[in-house]
């Protein structure tokens, strides 16, 4: 009989319980419907040289890093140091994929903020990015050996993740 | 002094040119083929803009929802069905895409929860009431109250016939 006092005590707890978790997630990070699933194959012009074409696919064997960005976005500048930083490392290749850009933007960011890239796609109009999923640049993929997705951040790269996510991640997938 | 006038008038001027430029740029989605107008707007109307993610696809003047309108117009253009132009979506933005969450194992809280929550209600009000009345106080008067109460009753109908003639 004592056992029922407890009832709206178990009830407010659980619903404190609910409330906790739904306020420690991100409501603008969405999980990603393509993790674990291939890479979507495209074929778009280079940034440095627009009569060489990078595909996906000659990227297997090893794992690399997809990184959206554009010129125009602030966020972009914001991680862009972080990226260098990570290009120094040499862990993976950093390939870029410049969203809905102007070429010559594009070129004077990295001229101006150093590129850390192996090199940089050319999705002018954003079809690739659909196929992507991109909803906001900039956006990370991490790319297995067989051209599996196995991670995507939404928003500019902090050195935190770098440490504690994808350095890790990328020395698992080596 | 007349030069800096007509020189700030003309950059206003030149302002409220692009802004006016800038906002037709945005009310070009009437194309050509008002079919695929028309099942546009209902395939997007269902649809959440991931950028600005309180509007709807349809209404969301986003760059993205612009370019995914143009998408879905070549998709209905292609001959594809509502279902797979759905599909396309939630292949690459997920669920969240969609207004109406689909009905599988992590979503049945929020499908069936609402109505658990309102039968567990009702059962318990019933449960409460039931107590209720077998703990109220026994109601069953004793013959001497009945007798009383006849008594009375006499005396109230006697008075009021009286009352009246």
């Amino acid at each position: 009989m004592k056992a029922k006092f407890l009832i709206p005590l178990v009830l407010f707890v659980i619903l404190v319980g609910f409330l906790a978790v739904g306020l420690s997630r991100d409501p603008q990070e969405l999980p990603s419907p393509l993790i674990g699933k291939q890479a979507p194959a495209f074929k778009l012009p280079q940034l440095n040289d627009p009569t060489k074409t990078f595909s996906p696919e000659s990227m297997k064997g090893k794992p690399w890093i997809l990184n959206v960005w554009a010129s125009w976005c602030v966020a972009c500048r914001e991680e862009h140091p972080v990226l260098v930083e990570l290009g120094k490392l040499q862990v993976a290749p950093i390939i870029g994929l410049d969203y809905k850009d102007k070429r010559e933007d594009a070129l004077a960011m990295l001229e101006r903020q150093g590129n850390p890239y192996l090199l940089s796609a050319v999705d002018a109009n954003g079809r690739v990015g659909i196929d992507y999923g991109v909803y906001g640049v900039p956006e990370t993929y991490v790319i297995d050996k067989a051209g599996v997705i196995r991670l995507k951040h939404i928003g500019p790269i902090t050195m935190e993740l770098l440490n504690k996510k994808i350095i890790p991640l990328l020395g698992q997938l080596q | 002094m007349l030069r800096k006038v007509l020189l700030s008038t003309s950059l206003i001027f030149a302002l409220v040119g692009s802004i006016n430029l800038s906002a037709a740029k945005d009310a070009v989605p009437l194309a050509d083929d008002p079919v695929t107008e028309q099942r546009l707007i209902v395939i997007s109307e269902e649809m959440r803009c991931l950028v600005c993610q309180n509007e709807s696809l349809a209404g969301s003047r986003s760059d993205l929802a612009n370019d995914l309108r143009q998408e879905i117009r070549i998709l209905i253009k292609a001959g594809k069905t509502d279902e797979q132009i759905r599909s396309f979506m939630v292949e690459r933005y997920g669920d969240f895409v969609l207004y109406r969450p689909p009905v599988k194992p992590i979503t049945w809280l929020l499908w069936i929860g609402p109505f658990v929550i309102l039968l567990a209600g009702i059962i318990g009000l019933l449960v409460y009431l039931r107590r209720r009345n077998l703990s109220a106080p026994s109601t069953v008067l004793s013959k001497e109250d009945n007798a009383r109460i006849d008594a009375l009753l006499k005396d109230a109908k006697a008075n009021s016939t009286e009352n009246i003639s």
